[in-house]
């Protein structure tokens, strides 16, 4: 059930990590800063026990009764010191990290929204939304917890390495000699647990895609009484993602292990030989313990290393999946010196016009072939055409929702490329078969594209949409209307687009199939009221109805992705078989039946 | 104001005892979904700690190796001791490692477990809930309780519960060995306790505010987020980009400040504890050191004491954090366990009546319905259609067309009265049995992700190959379905990107046509339609609709047409009821309706 549009190639830790640098880089002071907190509280962690037995054997022993209360003094004194530390470190790291995720989250939702529908169409949502959240915290506790004991702890590891060769080179050599499995262990987990990691993110995105996709579409599973069979897609899907997850914990569970194992081996292979050593003269019995006291001290830093690493990983994965998005080229950018329109009239022409995706195979005819059709200011034309003849494909190019992939069109007699998005976007207006409501107030759902417009703009285009049923809605035009407009009907939904794209006030409006939802007597007020708009505006609107068409000054039938003819609709009538076909076929159908009836 | 369910979830000022009311709901939740794994968690914490003591025999082997073995060899040539120290070394150090692989794993196993069944629970409640709560509650919600919420218990089941075991069995000793060992400093220890309760319930009480917050910041975010993905193109084609930057950018904000807060207090209360630790420790090497020098103490004793003591103290930034997770994971559960509160208002009944095969006979006896925000939309209605027949549905936008299509396919309940199919009340039907006789096609034909088959056999899980091409073929769908780039294999991607709206509906059709059932409702599910697609929809219809009840709303009169009868409806009330060609011969609301229509095809 899942696309993924990105193979995930191998990720390298350093480089993937090193990717956040310009996110961190203004907190580096203060991640340095959290560092070295964090080491003087791990030095003072380990002063402590050998103060006190100072404090103990010494001053203390002797009788000293004045030793006493320094003794304490400095014993809470230290204890106080590494609280101090701690404090310290989560104050210098923990808030430039929620800075860092902060941040990065509203780079990734503005490159989203900047990024083409096409790259929409491709991804599913979920999967964004995993990087946007789930991925994103990963990299804050990461940036807050792992990188910092990180640094301190392999700091601490090497410290006591070269203090137990210090002691000992011949047993210390021997330690590290035989910890080096450790290197070889820590290769293969790398190997093998990037993938699971990689493979647990973007199933947890794939889950989300269904969550989403479940609740979108609940009218269809209800309606058909299929929540069990969502429910057992679901189920598989979350039981894959639970065994990931367990195969995740495998490779962890088995790195810890080794992490375990080795090292212990060695301090008993370090036990017998240093023993040996003794025996033969070559260690003192102090040197031999002081070898150990330092050991145990190692077992935490070396333990540690295990999640820290995978930690790391992950990390690097979620770095990975970030980039991934935010790399991804904007192919539906501004140009580099925008053309502008002073004064748009609204001449629309499309020149040789021709699109497909880019994953369209070879052999496959673009869905618009080849289009040219202009529209003169003012006027409105009516695109028809059979299902899948390329209209809807074709209304997206105005306002560069798609790019054309051959020919150009052209506002004013500027490439719609040439300008910018937002200008063009100012110029061109469209509503959608589809009406995308945003759980908003009407009145901010209706201004969408006219924020600072005043009561009157919103009550003209209230009025000539036929929304008046707003002003019977619990807020009236404040009513906040759910999500996606749910607790609307089709057709109020379809009039507030409608509103929202009259509003407006563009150049160019595009309308697709924008009364389809209608009933006929408020369609036909809707079209008396549009007329007026439509004698101003230049129009291009999908009609499936002869009522539809009325409105339209010309026709342009469309076929297998070309304009295959432009007139009125009479002399379309009168000449063109398709159109007929596409138009009036049913006008006879019903005559036909009707005598029967 | 009530906290039942999901009511009051954006609220941050609940009183005492609504604050325990939800707690406890929490934590009923959390005990529910452990319940099941008790013996596992036993036996798991077991190993945790046998491989705890496994590793804390390393140091006692040492200790041997040089106090006993080594004198032996120096003394009697004897190497036995020290293979024996070496050998005990490398096995408790195996057993230590394995024991860590096993408990690991098996947590890893009792954690997914969890979350796998608290994930389902929540999948399945929402589906089940009607669709009079998925119209209020936003759908980002839903997918912020099922991802982020769901991520907070699952950091508090990672993390910590090895670590809670190992840091309160380490700390029950620890205590106990000192007050065998020196009383008194067993006391001050027992008295730190007391401000280390103190601290620890100020920070509970702090942040089960603030975690709060942290859910629901980051659900308003999300359903944020949610909302701009999903509505792309109209985000882009009115250039809403930046005023969405700037309010995202503040629901992000949101969630970071109430992040931070919550970081703040934990960052208070760990070095809190630390402190109190520093200061105990230093009391006992006072207390203790005066005692020494009036000769009432061994120095040995007070040197094992201060170290106890400081060990005493080490496991608690670990159950620290472990608190700290949990609290967090509480405020997710909260939330959670407030959708599962929820009851479907159309709930399925306890002792269904069967219903083998629907004759499709529907009854609306003195049905009422009102919204629960108030204003009856049917008034009273009684309306009988006998098996087989095919009614239209006419009349403006309110009128009540869709809600008596609703009431028909039990997305609601009437208010009074009672809808009947082949005299069974809709309540008493089991879900399975009504979803068999009654299917619904509406006009917004949603397609899930997957492949067109997939899509078309959502109508009938179970159907071949066959008879999903046979289904879209008798809609007319197969011809674009087959030019499509891997035909019936097709993924149709995000909300079919690649497939026009038209083409939506009919593959919608073709799911109804699969699901075969003895009353179809059909709400203006041909609105999308070109006129040659409808006109073969409507060919199709002529015998789907042959053998079986449907109710068709349409605006479109053409679809009217194959109607046996029409309702004209106004305000809730039938007010034109027979056949099509009688009412346009009486000459009553749907003759104008009709001679309007037949203009608008000129």
């Amino acid at each position: 059930m899942s696309s993924q549009p990105a193979a995930p190639s191998k990720p390298r830790i350093i480089p993937s990590l090193a990717r956040l640098m310009p996110y961190v880089r203004p907190y580096l002071p203060r991640l340095l800063a959290g560092v070295g907190a964090a080491l003087v509280g791990s030095l003072l962690a380990l002063a402590i026990p050998l103060v006190l037995r100072a404090l103990v054997d010494g001053p203390l022993t002797h009788g000293d009764r004045d030793a006493v209360w320094p003794a304490a003094i400095a014993v809470l004194a230290l204890g106080l010191a590494e609280a101090l530390c701690i404090f310290l470190r989560r104050f210098f790291v923990l808030q430039p990290s929620t800075y860092v995720e902060a941040s990065m989250r509203r780079d990734l939702y503005a490159r989203l929204q900047q990024l083409p529908v096409a790259f929409h169409d491709r991804w599913q949502s979920g999967q964004l939304l995993s990087r946007a959240v789930q991925d994103l915290g990963q990299l804050r506790r990461f940036l807050a917890f792992g990188s910092v004991l990180f640094v301190v702890n392999l700091m601490t590891l090497l410290v006591g390495v070269g203090v137990l060769l210090w002691w000992s080179p011949l047993l210390g050599g021997l330690f590290v000699l035989l910890s080096l499995p450790i290197v070889v262990v820590a290769f293969r987990f790398e190997q093998t647990y990037h993938q699971v990691s990689r493979r647990a993110q973007d199933q947890a995105g794939d889950l989300a895609t269904t969550v989403e996709q479940s609740v979108h579409g609940i009218r269809v599973l209800k309606a058909f009484g299929r929540g069990r069979h969502a429910l057992d897609g679901f189920t598989s899907q979350a039981s894959e993602l639970r065994s990931t997850e367990i195969a995740k914990a495998r490779q962890d569970a088995s790195l810890w292990m080794w992490l375990t194992i080795i090292p212990f081996v060695s301090y008993a292979v370090c036990l017998f030989v240093g023993v040996w050593l003794v025996t033969v003269d070559q260690l003192t019995v102090g040197q031999l313990l002081a070898f150990f006291a330092t050991a145990v001290v190692l077992n935490w830093p070396i333990e540690s290393m295990g999640f820290l690493y995978a930690f790391a990983i992950d990390a690097a994965n979620a770095s990975v999946r970030f980039h991934e998005v935010v790399d991804t080229e904007n192919t539906i950018d501004d140009p580099e010196r925008p053309a502008t329109i002073a004064e748009p009239r609204g001449r629309l022409t499309f020149e040789g016009v021709r699109f497909r995706y880019q994953d369209a195979p070879a052999d496959e005819r673009d869905l618009v072939d080849g289009a040219d059709l202009v529209l003169e200011p003012g006027e409105t034309m009516a695109l028809v055409g059979s299902t899948g003849s390329g209209k809807t494909t074709l209304t997206a190019l105005p306002a560069r929702l798609y790019d054309v992939t051959g020919g150009r069109v052209l506002l004013d007699g500027v490439d719609v490329r040439d300008l910018t998005r937002e200008e063009l976007r100012t110029h061109v207006a469209m509503a959608f078969e589809d009406a995308t409501l945003f759980s908003r107030s009407v009145r901010d759902n209706v201004l969408l594209g006219v924020p600072g417009a005043d009561d009157e703009v919103l009550d003209e285009a209230l009025r000539i949409a036929q929304a008046s049923f707003v002003h019977d809605l619990p807020d009236g035009i404040e009513t906040v209307i759910g999500e996606e407009g749910l607790s609307l009907s089709g057709g109020q939904r379809q009039r507030l687009a409608l509103a929202r794209a009259v509003a407006a006030k563009p150049a160019v409006l595009v309308l697709d199939d924008p009364l389809s939802a209608l009933d006929v007597d408020t369609e036909a007020q809707v079209e008396a009221a549009l007329r007026q708009v439509l004698a101003e505006t230049t129009a291009l609107i999908v009609a499936h109805r002869p009522s539809t068409v009325q409105l339209a000054d010309r026709v342009a039938l469309m076929r297998e992705g070309r304009i295959d003819d432009v007139g009125t609709h009479s002399e379309l009538l009168a000449r063109n078989e398709h159109y007929r076909f596409v138009l009036s076929s049913l006008e006879e159908a019903e005559r036909n039946r009707e005598v029967n009836l | 104001m009530s906290v039942h369910g999901v009511s009051g979830e954006d609220r941050d000022d609940y009183t005492k005892e609504e604050s325990r009311e939800i707690r406890l709901r929490s934590r009923r939740l959390l005990l529910q979904l452990v319940r099941p794994h008790v013996r596992r968690i036993t036996w798991t914490m077991l190993l945790v700690v046998i491989s705890a003591g496994a590793g804390v025999v390393g140091p006692a082997i040492i200790a041997y190796g040089v106090d006993t073995a080594l004198p032996a060899i120096l003394d009697r040539q004897d190497w036995l001791p020290l293979w024996g120290a070496t050998i005990a070394y490398v096995v408790s150090a195996v057993a230590a490692g394995v024991l860590m692989y096993v408990y690991t794993v098996s947590s890893a196993r009792i954690s997914q477990a969890v979350l796998f069944s608290l994930r389902r629970r929540l999948f399945d409640h929402t589906q089940r809930l009607s669709l009079e709560f998925h119209e209020q509650y936003t759908s980002g919600r839903i997918i912020a309780r099922q991802t982020s919420d769901l991520e907070s218990i699952r950091d508090l089941l990672d993390q910590g519960l090895n670590e809670l075991v190992r840091g309160i069995l380490f700390m029950a000793f620890t205590g106990v060995a000192m007050v065998l060992l020196d009383p008194i400093s067993g006391l001050v220890l027992g008295i730190a306790l007391v401000p280390a309760i103190i601290l620890t319930r100020w920070f509970q009480v702090r942040s089960t505010v603030l975690f709060r917050e942290t859910r629901t910041t980051s659900a308003r975010m999300i359903v944020y987020f949610v909302e701009t993905m999903t509505g792309i193109r109209a985000v882009k084609a009115f250039r809403t980009e930046r005023r969405n930057d700037d309010e995202f950018g503040d629901r992000v904000e949101d969630y970071r400040v109430a992040n931070h807060k919550v970081i703040s207090i934990f960052g208070v209360y760990e070095p809190g504890i630390i402190a109190l630790g520093a200061t105990s420790i230093a009391a006992i090497v006072l207390l203790g050191g005066i005692r020494v020098i009036d000769g009432t103490l061994e120095v040995g004793v007070l040197l094992a004491t201060a170290l106890y003591a400081r060990q005493f103290f080490q496991p608690i930034q670990g159950i620290a954090m472990f608190f700290n997770g949990y609290q967090s994971a509480s405020a997710a559960l909260e939330k959670i366990s407030g959708v599962l509160e929820e009851q479907p208002t159309v709930p399925e009944p306890v002792e269904p009546t069967a219903l083998e095969a629907a004759k499709g006979r529907i009854d609306f006896d003195e049905v009422r319905f009102a919204y629960a925000t108030g204003g009856d939309v049917l008034p009273a209605l009684d309306l009988h259609i006998p098996a087989g027949q095919t009614v239209a549905l006419v009349g403006t936008t309110g009128a009540g067309k869709t809600t008596l299509a609703k009431l028909l396919a039990r997305f609601y309940d009437p208010t009074e009265g009672a809808v009947r199919l082949d005299g069974a009340d809709l309540r008493d039907l089991s879900n399975d049995d009504l979803r068999r006789a009654v299917v619904m096609v509406t006009q917004e034909a949603y397609l899930f992700s997957g492949t067109v088959a997939e899509n078309i056999a959502l109508g009938k899980p179970d159907a071949t190959r066959a008879e999903i091409e046979a289904a879209a073929r008798a809609v007319g769908a197969h011809d674009f379905v087959s030019a499509l780039p891997d035909g019936y294999d097709t993924d149709v991607n995000k909300r079919g990107g690649r497939v026009s709206s038209g083409q939506r509906q009919l593959l919608s059709f073709a799911r109804a046509f699969l699901a075969d059932p003895a009353v179809l409702i059909l709400d203006e599910a041909t609105a999308s339609l070109d006129i040659p697609s409808e006109r073969l929809v409507q060919e199709a219809l002529q015998t789907l609709l042959a053998d079986r009840t449907a109710i068709i709303i349409a605006h479109r009169l053409s679809t009217v047409a194959i109607a046996d009868r029409v309702l004209v409806m106004e305000h809730g009330r039938v007010i034109e009821d027979d056949a099509p060609a009688a009412l346009i011969a009486a000459g009553g609301r749907f003759a104008d309706l009709h001679r309007a229509w037949r203009e608008s095809l000129v």
